[in-house]
């Protein structure tokens, strides 16, 4: 290790990781150049259009803002840390991959995992069991640029996902009485 | 043809892996790739007196540095004119590394390659170029007058003169009962796809091939323009277009300098080297559309009808003319959109300024023609008192009109004839889908709020499905497989899909048993791109005439299998059957066994085709003369001209009279491509199409300054649509099958984005009373008009004033 580079420990889609990366890199270049982990992407290296977005603790974030060497201790999810455990060995997508596909809510898919990754943090974080408004709708859509599908089915997979999410909590409580 | 998977809203099979971060992109591809950057002129018009290069010599990690002294034979020559014309007198290219002059901010100078893009950037940012700074030419009005030129050898700056006509203009116009004249604006946007260009090169020393990855929408030239460049005969070089991020036009232009100098390093250096375009450079490097003035003059009778249209156009084609003058020829043409107009001239003249080149962008010069005939009808409109519907209404080819031919050729150098469609019917449904007529409520109920609310429509007609042609490879493998392959890529839409829906029901498979290879030249040599609407028509037909022929020869097969006639063979999910015959049938994946006679037995089912597996006929030989072996067929589309797709877009807008923001209340399309392989599909293309003429119309601009500094070059400055700029949208479908092709289909990709502005103009013209006559529009803009002595408007007989 040189004075251009730093060891971290991070934890990387549940999985504990330690690395040496150069002081300078992006988290984004680390995610992406360091870890293989392609599928965040980067759309314009300034912040704006948030296609490079994971989660950090749980809280949306450009990865392409923060340095990797930022990350020592904390926790990273990716799009390809989205989906979940089904509890029998297998895993489940997150309602918001699913809708996604079921509601035509990607073209070319490049704003893609920027776009999952921010509603599935935003969908996780709110009661499952209340409706969800139009304008959680435009908060969740609002801060990512899509060059392809005008947001119309973005917003439907919202939706979707909430109204999923909502079935799945109700028979959550039912299966509990 | 079974129309099981035809026409529905089959959900899209590219999507289980993108919506897991499994898709592969250019950047995803080679990460052990040496890595390119670019020093690029930092001014608009320079000549380059030297590059000191010696500071950068000692980063740790450097690996190469070119200019354009390093470069030899074909590759020092000018960058290819690809389409070129006949009108298009003064064709200038530049060189994949600038040679003496920089003729524009962005042109690349020097290549570096190093271990990683962070030394490689490191480097780049040692390298000093002295420049002598030359008079710089930014937008039409300084090309045309041509006090400083672009190129020595162009004194106007003229690169072409484009002219077409339909009769004497002039005689027609002086024999007009009424006529108007004006001039109007159109300012520069572009594709701006969420990924950026790139390129991904791989030699193979010991083969002395070469494999490329582009993110590109025509992956076989491209191949043809690399192997051309680097002196490679072709079957050295492959080219795939992997997972791309949104093209939208851009990526049509090729080769780009980085799709020859990436590869070129690639095989000098002996290692993978990788070009990742950031966003300021496709901001500076790539390519922009649509800045025009407009000069119109128009002659009409009282009611409104057009008798004569003379239009002059000032179209900035940047500093170069690769693309050739397609964009002025798609203005010249489909400015008429959807009127029986009787005495046409137009005359687009394309000159050079000293900024990023022009190639198409969805919709590709229609918008801007579109703007030119809908304005036009306004005018008409307000000046006779007339609806504006009305008139256009008044105007319109009828459905007993078709095939129309307008005299004209279209950008594919094939007569302009329109195929179908029905106008009258189009307008109509536009009209109930925003209640035109009973607009003058929803007006006053605004004003009741203190708001300014107004309407505006704009139909279109596009030309679409272009040629020359496209083909496509249908196989059926023994394990019941169907792989499907295309030379034609995809930048997100869905061709995958719907090209397995036409597989699927021509063949009669399950959908999920077919495989769709796109834009791969190993899978498939010949191909033209995508562009210009044209994947699902001429795609489409060529991959329902190759799954056809599979069909033709499997039906033959099993029907000596089966002992039947194959006029009494069906096939459905995957089983070749004797209709109504139950039991009397033998798998798909059987009969592709069957078709390819073997020796060797290497696994179960393969010991079905084998010599001594059953009874043959010992009088013919196993292959019959003229056959193949295998179970599928090549075959290509070539339509006979374009198809015509039709549309007409209303808007109301509602301004606020304190900050003139001005809002969309209301956004309502009509569409109509012919017959729909899937509408969710279309659907999709339209709403992003609609996006990106809202964004035109009202947020996006290229904000070259004077000294052709781009000012706005990141998107913190300009302004694309986020969900929060973008209507929701009312949709009606039309379907008037184009007769050209045996399954109807007409393209849908562009078409959202062409009425956009036009539109938009029209409803914030009759929401505050002031003629609009350029676009975009800014809320500060809109200010300052109302407050200036622009011209007032008033529309009748449901006008306004603000």
């Amino acid at each position: 290790m040189t004075d251009t580079e730093r060891a971290i420990s991070v934890v990387v889609n549940g999985v504990p990781r330690e690395a040496t990366v150069p002081v300078r890199w992006l988290l984004s270049d680390a995610l992406r150049h360091g870890l293989g982990l392609t599928g965040t992407h980067v759309g314009c290296e300034h912040g704006v259009c948030g296609s490079c977005t994971v989660l950090v603790d749980g809280q949306p974030t450009r990865s392409c803002l923060v340095l990797a060497v930022q990350m020592d201790g904390h926790e990273i999810t990716t799009v390809e840390g989205l989906s979940r455990s089904d509890n029998r060995g297998g895993q489940v997508l997150h309602p918001i991959q699913e809708a996604f596909r079921e509601c035509h809510a990607l073209q070319c898919g490049f704003c893609t995992p920027g776009f999952l990754t921010t509603i599935a943090a935003g969908l996780d974080a709110r009661d499952p069991s209340v409706e969800i408004t139009d304008e959680e709708v435009d908060e969740l859509v609002g801060g990512n640029l899509c060059r392809c599908t005008g947001y119309a089915n973005i917003k439907k997979a919202c939706r979707h996902a909430a109204a999923r999410m909502r079935d799945a909590a109700a028979t959550d409580v039912e299966a509990a009485r | 043809m079974t129309t099981k998977f035809f026409g529905e809203p089959v959900r899209r099979r590219e999507d289980a892996r993108l919506i897991i971060g499994q898709g592969r992109y250019l950047d995803d591809i080679g990460s052990d790739a040496y890595a390119a950057a670019f020093v690029r002129s930092p001014y608009a018009h320079a000549r380059i007196l030297d590059i000191d290069v010696s500071a950068a010599m000692d980063v740790e990690g450097l690996l190469a540095i070119y200019t354009y002294e390093d470069l030899t034979g074909p590759m020092a020559e000018p960058l290819p004119v690809l389409i070129p014309h006949p009108q298009l007198t003064a064709p200038r290219t530049g060189y994949p590394l600038v040679r003496d002059v920089a003729q524009h901010v962005g042109e690349p100078i020097v290549m570096v390659v190093a271990t990683d893009r962070y030394v490689a950037e490191d480097a780049a940012g040692l390298i000093e170029v002295s420049y002598e700074e030359l008079p710089v030419v930014v937008g039409v009005d300084a090309a045309e007058a041509a006090e400083h030129t672009v190129h020595d050898d162009v004194p106007d700056n003229i690169a072409a003169r484009h002219h077409q006509e339909t009769g004497d203009v002039e005689a027609a116009l002086a024999a007009s009962a009424h006529t108007l004249a004006f001039t109007q604006y159109f300012e520069r946007s572009a594709s701006m796809p969420m990924e950026g260009k790139g390129v991904h090169a791989r030699w193979d020393d010991a083969d002395s091939s070469l494999r490329v990855y582009s993110s590109t929408q025509a992956s076989t030239s491209v191949r043809a323009a690399i192997a051309a460049k680097l002196g490679l005969s072709l079957e050295k070089v492959e080219v795939i277009a992997p997972d791309v991020g949104g093209g939208f036009g851009v990526k049509i232009v090729h080769p780009w300098p980085e799709e020859l100098l990436v590869p070129m390093a690639a095989r000098l250096l002996g290692h993978e080297v990788k070009w990742t375009e950031d966003r300021r450079e496709h901001f500076i490097s790539s390519a922009h559309e649509r800045q025009q003035r407009q000069e119109i003059t128009v002659g009409f009778d009282d009611d409104g009808r057009i008798t004569a249209l003379d239009v002059l156009v000032w179209h900035d084609n940047g500093a170069y003319t690769p693309y050739g003058i397609i964009v002025p020829i798609n203005t010249a043409t489909q400015l008429l959109g959807p009127y029986d107009i009787p005495v046409y001239r137009a005359v687009v003249n394309s000159v050079y300024t000293n900024t990023v080149v022009v190639t198409p962008y969805r919709g590709a010069g229609r918008p801007q023609g579109c703007f030119a005939m809908e304005r036009t009808m306004d005018r008409i409109a307000q000046e006779r008192g007339i609806d504006r519907a009305l008139v256009r209404e008044r105007n319109l080819i009828q459905p007993d009109q078709f095939p129309y031919d307008w005299g004209l050729t279209f950008q594919d150098g094939r007569p302009l004839v329109y195929d179908s469609g029905d106008y009258p019917a189009m307008i109509a449904k536009l009209k109930a889908l925003v209640s035109w007529d009973t607009f003058a409520e929803r007006r006053a109920a605004a004003e009741a709020r203190g708001k300014l609310l107004g309407i505006g429509m704009a139909p279109y007609v596009e030309g679409t499905g272009p040629g020359p042609y496209e083909g496509a490879h249908v196989q059926v493998l023994g394990s019941g497989k169907v792989l499907v392959s295309t030379g034609l890529t995809s930048q997100g839409q869905g061709h995958e899909t719907v090209f397995a829906q036409l597989a699927a029901a021509e063949l009669g498979v399950p959908l999920e048993d077919v495989e769709v290879t796109t834009g791969d030249t190993r899978r498939f040599g010949y191909a033209v791109g995508t562009f210009a609407s044209r994947a699902a028509v001429v795609s489409g037909n060529a991959v329902a005439l190759a799954a056809r022929g599979v069909r033709e020869k499997a039906l033959r097969i099993a029907a000596e299998v089966l002992e039947a006639d194959p006029a009494d063979l069906e096939i459905d999910e995957g089983l070749v059957q004797v209709k109504g015959t139950p039991g009397a049938s033998i798998p798909l994946r059987t009969v592709a066994v069957l078709s390819n006679p073997l020796r060797y037995a290497f696994d179960e089912a393969a010991r079905q085709a084998t010599q001594f597996s059953g009874p043959g006929d010992d009088s013919k030989p196993p292959v019959a003369v003229g056959d193949a072996p295998g179970l599928e067929h090549t075959d290509y589309y070539s339509p006979l001209r374009s198809t015509f797709a039709s549309g007409a877009h209303a808007v109301v807008v509602e301004i606020d009279p304190a900050t003139w923001e001005i809002a969309i209340e209301q956004y309502a399309v009509v569409h109509d491509c012919g017959t729909i392989i899937n509408p969710m599909i279309v659907e999709g293309q339209v709403h992003g199409g609609v996006a990106q003429g809202v964004g035109g119309a009202l947020y996006e601009r290229m904000a070259y300054d004077r000294d052709g500094q781009l000012t706005n070059a990141s998107f913190m400055d300009f302004l694309m649509p986020y969900a929060s700029e973008v209507p929701d949208i009312d949709i009606d479908h039309q379907s008037t099958p184009s007769p050209l092709n045996e399954l109807g289909i007409k393209g849908a990709g562009e078409a959202g984005v062409i009425p956009g502005s036009a539109a938009i103009a029209s409803a914030i013209e009759d929401a505050v009373g002031r003629r609009i006559a350029a676009m975009p529009i800014s809320p500060t803009e809109l200010y300052d008009l109302v407050r200036s002595d622009a011209e007032r408007v008033i529309n009748n007989p449901s006008g306004a004033m603000a």
